[in-house]
C-alpha cells in the first residue's frame, strides 16, 4: 500500500484492527516520508529506530482491542517524553531528557500508539509563527515562504504533510488551532481541566491545554477520548464524564442554535475573511442549525488581558530554568552572574520579551493596575460567554484573521504577530473548548479556518457540529510535496 | 502597670522607652510527607534522598496539596483559638535562590488559612493575652551549605517543600521575658496538638523578630527592624536586648531609624544590616495558578475539632481545680504535653502532692542534671508512683527515698527492690529505736545534761546522732516522740 501516509488515522486502525496493515507497514512509511521531509524541520528529535523496533514488538503480539494499535505518532515536544530528550523548542532545555512521562502522552502510548520523535514548536510554546524556536523555524507544507503557525507549528506542518497520522499539540492562546487552520487541518482545544498539564512543560498554567491536532473532525474525536482523563497529579485536572467521543459523533446537529458574536468582526479584516464567515453560517444552516446574532461585549480586551495574564505566569513558571538543576548552565563569576548568563543565552529574544513582561505587571506598584484588572476583565469576558451560552449551544468565528503569513513578515512586529490570536485568546480566557476546521482558501489558495466554540465540558458538541460541517465544506488540501526530491 | 515589676524599660537620662516586639514564627508542620509532593520529611536524612521531581521543579511538574498538613494547620488555628478561613489561596512569593528551585515558594499571602486568634502568657504578675494576627502554610526552601567547598555552594533539597505554618504575632510583646513565655507556649500548644514538634535545634521552629522602640507612655508605634530567622529563645533575647538598645541610642542621639532587615551575629551578640527597605525583594506575589483556592466545609472544621485534645489553658484549670495545685505548679507540669502525661501518669496510683513535689523537684533537677527530657527519664512515671508510696506508708522515710531515687536514676529500678536489696526500710519499731537512743544519750552525756539545764538548741543534735547512727533508717516522727521522752 504505497498510500499509508494520506490515510486518516481512522483508517488506519481500521486496517490494523482487520490486519489488512502492520504497525510495522505504517511505521515504515510514516518514518520514511518523514525522512524525506527534513526540509520542513517539523521534527526537534527524532525516534526513528526505536519506533520500528516498538512497532516490530507490536505486530509479535497485537493487541487490537486498543484504541490506537500500533498507531506511530509523534508529538509536539512540550511534552515530556520518558528517556527522549524534551527541549520545548529552547537552548535551555536542549540536554534535558525527562526521567518522566506526560499524562497526556502516556494515555497515547497506554492505547497502543508508538512514539516516532518530537515536534517542533515555538520556544516554550511562546509564538504564533514557530519561528522562535532555537531549532529554527518550520515550514508550511502549503508553501515553502509560510509559516506552519504556532506554537504547534511543527505538529500542525507534520499532520498536513502527512510525517504523522495525527498529532498533539499544546494551545495556550490558540496554539492549536491557528496552526491548524494555517495548515488546512482540524485542531482542538478542549476545555480547560479536560487534559492534564502533569508533564507538559509549563507556559501559562491557568490557559495551557492539550489537544489532538488531526486531518479530520473524527480522528480529532478519537484522539481526544484517549488523551482526556481525570488526573490526580494535576489540580486543576476537573472529575466530569468523559464521553467516547468518537463514538458518540453524530452529523445530527438540526436545531442546534449556533451564534454569531458582532464583536469578532474586526476592523481592518480582509474581506475574504468576512466572506469565509459567511460561508460558513451557510454551512451550518444548511446542517439544520439556527443561526442567533449574539454579543460578547468584552472581546475587545481580551488581547491585551492574556498579554498580561499568560507573560505574567510564564516569567513565574520560567524561573525554575535557572542553570542550577538541569538544562543549559553558563559560567558565570557567581550565582547571580551564573543566572544572567544562563538565562540571557538560554532563552530567546520572544521569551525574554515575555519575562520581562510578566515580571512588570507583577511588580509592587503595577500589579494592581495591570494583572489584578487583568484578572477581572477576564471574569468578565468569561460571563460574556456565559450570557451567551444561555441563548445558543456554540459560537462560530473565524479561526484567525487572516491566512498563513510570509516566514519573516511579523518577526519584527510582535503586536502584529500577538494580533493573530485574537478570535482564538477569548476561548483560553474562558477555559472554554474551540475547534478549527479547515473551511476554504484564500485568493493566495491558502486555506483558512473556521472555529466553533462550545460549552465547558461540551465537547461533543463542538466535534458534532464541526463533523456536520466538514462534509458540507468538503475541504481539500492543497499539498503538492514540494520538499520532497 | 508603672508598678508592675516585669515592665522591661530601657532609661537613658530623663527618658524610659518600651520595646514593642512581634514575631513572625516559622514552624515545621508535623506530616509525613511534604506540602505539595509525597517526599519524605525525616531530619537528618543524606542529602537529596528525600526529593521529589515536584521538589527539584523539573519541567511540567505540578504541585498537589497534602490534606493532612492543611488538618495540621487548622488544628493549629483551633488551638490558637483563631478563625479559620474556610477558603484560602496559595499564592507564588518569586525570588531567585540556588536553594529554590521552583524560583518561587508556594505560600499564602492575601487569603491565609488561619485568621485572628490568641495566645495567653501566663507571666509572674498575672496573665498577658497575645494576639494572633494570622497562620498560613507555605513551603520551605532547600539548604545551601557553603563551607563544604572553598569554591561551590553544595545545595541539598530534602527540606525543599517541607510544610511550614507562619505563625504572625501582633506586636502585642514587650520584653525578651514575654517572649521567651511566648515562644513555649506557643510551642507546648502545637505539641499537645501534634502539629510542630518544636525542635528547635532541628530547624523545626524558628522566628523573624520585629522590634521597634518608643518612649513609655507614647500610643504610636516606632520603626521596627527586623530580625531574621533566629532559632534559638535565647538568641531571641539577645538580639531583642542588642537592637532595642541599639534602637534607643539612635533615638537620644537625635537620629531616626531606617526600616531595615537585619541579621542576629550569636558570635559577636550584635545585629547587622542585612537589607534597607529600598533594597528589598519585590517578590511579585500572585496566585499560584497550579492550585485551586483551598475551600474546606464546616464539616471538614467541625471534624478537626473534635479531635482535639485537652490544650495547657484547660489542663492548668483542671489541675488547680481537681488536684488543688497552685497555679505555679500547674504552670510547670502543663507546661510541656509530656510533663503532664507523666504526671498524670504518677497520680493514678499515688498522692498528688507527693508526686507534684517530687517531679518538680527531684525528677526535674536529676533530669536536668544528665540534660534529659521527660521522656527519656530512666525512673518511669509507675516507678515513681511506687516510691510515692513507700513513702507514704511509711516504709521508707523521705530522706532514704533520695538515696532510692538516686538509684532509680541509674537505671528505671523498681523502688521495692532496692529498699529490699539495700535493707533501706525505714525503722519503725519502738523498741529498736529505743535502744538506739538510749546508746546515743548514753555516749554524749554532757550534752544531755546542758539541754536538761535549758539549752533546747541541742535536741536537734540528738535527732541527727539517731539518724546518723541508724543509717537514715530511724523514722524521723518516732525518733523525735522518744527522745522528747527520754531527755
Amino acid at each position: 500500500m504505497s498510500d499509508i501516509t494520506k490515510q486518516s488515522l481512522s483508517g488506519l486502525v481500521e486496517n490494523i484492527k482487520s490486519k489488512k496493515l502492520s504497525s510495522s507497514e505504517v511505521t515504515k512509511a510514516f518514518v520514511e516520508r518523514s525522512e524525506k521531509s527534513k526540509e520542513l524541520n517539523a521534527y526537534i528529535t527524532e525516534d526513528y529506530t526505536n519506533a520500528l523496533n516498538k512497532a516490530k514488538k507490536f505486530d509479535e503480539k497485537p493487541n487490537l482491542d486498543l484504541k490506537l494499535p500500533g498507531i506511530p505518532m509523534a508529538v509536539k515536544d512540550l511534552f515530556c517524553t520518558k528517556d527522549l530528550k524534551t527541549t520545548a523548542g529552547s537552548k535551555i532545555l536542549n540536554n534535558f531528557v525527562p526521567t518522566y512521562e506526560s499524562t497526556v502522552t502516556q494515555n497515547i502510548w497506554n492505547e497502543g500508539a508508538i512514539l516516532m520523535g518530537k515536534l517542533n514548536c515555538d520556544e516554550f510554546a511562546m509564538g504564533s509563527s514557530n519561528e522562535t524556536s532555537f531549532f529554527g523555524n518550520v515550514q508550511n507544507p502549503i508553501d515553502k515562504n509560510l509559516v506552519p503557525g504556532g506554537s504547534s507549528g511543527g505538529s500542525s506542518s507534520a499532520v498536513a504533510a502527512q510525517l504523522t497520522p495525527i498529532t498533539i499539540g499544546t494551545d495556550t492562546g490558540g496554539s492549536i488551532r491557528q496552526p491548524a487552520s494555517f495548515t488546512g487541518t482540524v485542531g482542538l482545544k478542549p476545555t480547560y481541566g479536560s487534559c492534564s498539564r502533569y508533564g507538559i512543560v509549563a507556559f501559562a498554567s491557568s490557559l495551557d491545554q492539550a489537544g489532538p491536532m488531526a486531518h479530520n473532525v473524527k480522528d480529532c474525536a478519537l484522539l481526544q477520548e484517549v488523551i482526556s482523563t481525570y488526573d490526580e497529579k494535576d489540580s486543576t485536572s476537573i472529575d466530569f464524564k468523559r464521553n467516547e467521543y468518537s463514538k458518540e459523533l453524530t452529523k445530527d446537529i438540526k436545531g442546534k442554535k449556533i451564534g454569531i458574536p458582532k464583536e469578532y468582526r474586526v476592523d481592518g479584516m480582509p474581506k475574504e475573511i468576512e466572506d469565509l464567515w459567511k460561508k460558513g453560517i451557510e454551512y451550518a444552516k444548511d446542517c439544520g442549525a439556527e443561526i442567533i446574532d449574539i454579543s460578547l461585549p468584552h472581546t475587545n480586551y481580551a488581547l491585551p488581558t492574556y498579554y498580561i495574564v499568560a507573560p505574567a505566569e510564564a516569567s513565574s513558571n520560567l524561573a525554575r530554568y535557572d542553570g542550577v538543576k538541569y538544562g543549559f548552565r553558563a559560567d558565570g563569576e557567581n550565582l547571580i552572574d551564573m543566572y544572567e548568563k544562563t538565562r540571557s543565552e538560554g532563552f530567546g529574544a520572544e521569551v525574554q520579551r515575555r519575562i520581562m513582561i510578566g515580571t512588570y505587571v507583577l511588580s509592587s506598584g503595577y500589579y494592581d493596575a495591570y494583572y489584578l484588572k487583568a484578572q477581572k476583565v477576564r471574569k468578565l469576558i468569561k460571563n460574556d460567554f456565559d450570557d451567551a451560552y444561555k441563548k445558543v449551544d456554540a459560537i462560530l468565528t473565524p479561526s484567525t484573521p487572516s491566512s498563513a503569513f510570509k516566514i519573516g513578515e511579523k518577526t519584527n512586529d510582535p503586536v502584529s504577530m500577538y494580533l493573530n490570536d485574537i478570535f482564538t485568546v477569548p476561548v483560553n480566557l474562558a477555559g472554554l473548548p474551540g475547534i478549527s476546521i479547515p473551511a476554504g482558501h484564500d485568493a493566495k489558495g491558502y486555506p483558512l479556518g473556521l472555529q466553533i466554540i462550545g460549552k465547558a465540558f461540551d465537547e461533543q458538541n463542538i466535534l458534532n457540529i464541526a463533523y456536520a460541517m466538514e462534509e458540507k465544506i468538503n475541504f481539500k488540501n492543497n499539498i503538492t510535496d514540494w520538499w520532497i526530491k | 502597670m508603672s508598678k508592675n515589676k516585669s515592665e522591661y524599660l530601657i532609661n537613658r537620662q530623663d527618658n524610659q522607652y518600651e520595646v514593642v516586639i512581634g514575631l513572625e514564627v516559622h514552624a515545621q508542620v508535623t506530616s509525613q510527607s511534604k506540602l505539595f509532593s509525597t517526599s519524605a520529611t525525616k531530619f537528618g536524612a543524606e542529602p537529596n534522598t528525600q526529593v521529589s521531581l515536584v521538589d527539584a521543579a523539573f519541567p511540567g511538574m505540578l504541585p498537589v496539596i497534602n490534606e493532612y498538613c492543611v488538618k495540621q494547620a487548622i488544628k493549629t488555628g483551633i488551638g490558637l483559638k483563631a478563625k479559620i478561613n474556610k477558603r484560602s489561596v496559595f499564592d507564588r512569593k518569586n525570588y531567585f535562590y540556588a536553594d529554590l528551585p521552583q524560583g518561587y515558594q508556594i505560600s499564602q499571602f492575601k487569603d491565609p488559612i488561619v485568621g485572628e486568634g490568641k495566645v495567653i502568657l501566663d507571666m509572674p504578675d498575672g496573665q498577658k493575652e497575645v494576639g494572633i494576627e494570622r497562620l498560613h502554610l507555605e513551603q520551605d526552601a532547600g539548604k545551601s551549605i557553603h563551607d563544604l567547598d572553598p569554591k561551590n555552594t553544595f545545595v541539598d533539597l530534602n527540606r525543599s517543600g517541607v510544610a511550614l505554618m507562619e505563625i504572625v504575632s501582633k506586636p502585642d510583646l514587650r520584653s525578651p521575658d514575654e517572649v521567651n513565655a511566648y515562644i513555649k507556649k506557643l510551642r507546648s500548644i502545637m505539641r499537645y496538638l501534634g502539629t510542630c514538634d518544636g525542635n528547635m535545634q532541628e530547624g523545626s521552629l524558628r522566628a523573624d523578630v520585629n522590634v521597634s522602640v518608643r518612649k513609655k507612655g507614647s500610643k504610636e508605634f516606632g520603626t521596627r527592624c527586623e530580625i531574621k530567622n533566629v532559632n534559638s529563645i535565647k538568641f531571641m533575647q539577645m538580639a531583642i536586648e542588642y537592637e532595642a538598645n541599639r534602637q534607643v541610642d539612635l533615638i537620644e542621639d537625635g537620629q531616626t531609624i531606617d526600616q531595615e532587615t537585619r541579621l542576629f551575629d550569636t558570635k559577636k551578640n550584635e545585629t547587622r544590616s542585612m537589607r534597607s527597605k529600598e533594597d528589598a525583594h519585590d517578590y511579585r506575589y500572585f496566585p499560584d495558578p497550579d492550585l485551586l483556592p483551598l475551600e474546606v466545609s464546616d464539616d471538614f472544621i467541625e471534624n478537626l475539632k473534635s479531635e482535639i485534645p485537652e490544650l495547657p489553658d484547660e489542663k492548668k484549670k483542671r489541675f488547680i481545680e481537681k488536684f488543688k495545685l497552685s497555679p505555679y505548679e500547674a504552670n510547670i507540669l502543663v507546661s510541656d504535653i509530656e510533663t503532664s502525661n507523666y504526671f498524670e501518669n504518677v497520680i493514678k496510683k499515688s498522692d498528688v502532692k507527693l508526686a507534684t513535689n517530687w517531679i518538680i523537684g527531684e525528677l526535674f533537677a536529676a533530669l536536668n542534671e544528665k540534660n534529659l527530657e521527660i521522656t527519656e527519664s530512666p525512673v518511669s512515671a509507675g516507678n515513681l508512683s511506687k516510691l510515692i508510696n513507700l513513702i507514704k506508708d511509711g516504709t521508707i522515710s523521705g530522706k532514704i527515698a533520695k538515696t532510692v531515687f538516686e538509684q532509680m536514676m541509674e537505671g528505671n529500678k523498681d523502688p521495692k527492690k532496692i529498699v529490699e536489696e539495700k535493707g533501706l526500710k525505714q525503722e519503725s519499731d519502738p523498741k529498736a529505736l529505743e535502744a538506739l537512743i538510749d546508746k546515743v544519750i548514753d555516749d554524749n552525756r554532757d550534752k544531755a545534761t546542758e539541754y536538761k539545764s535549758g539549752k533546747v538548741k541541742l535536741f536537734g543534735f540528738f535527732v541527727g546522732q539517731v539518724m546518723k547512727v541508724s543509717g537514715g533508717k530511724a523514722n524521723p516522727q518516732l525518733v523525735n516522740e522518744i527522745l522528747k521522752k527520754k531527755l
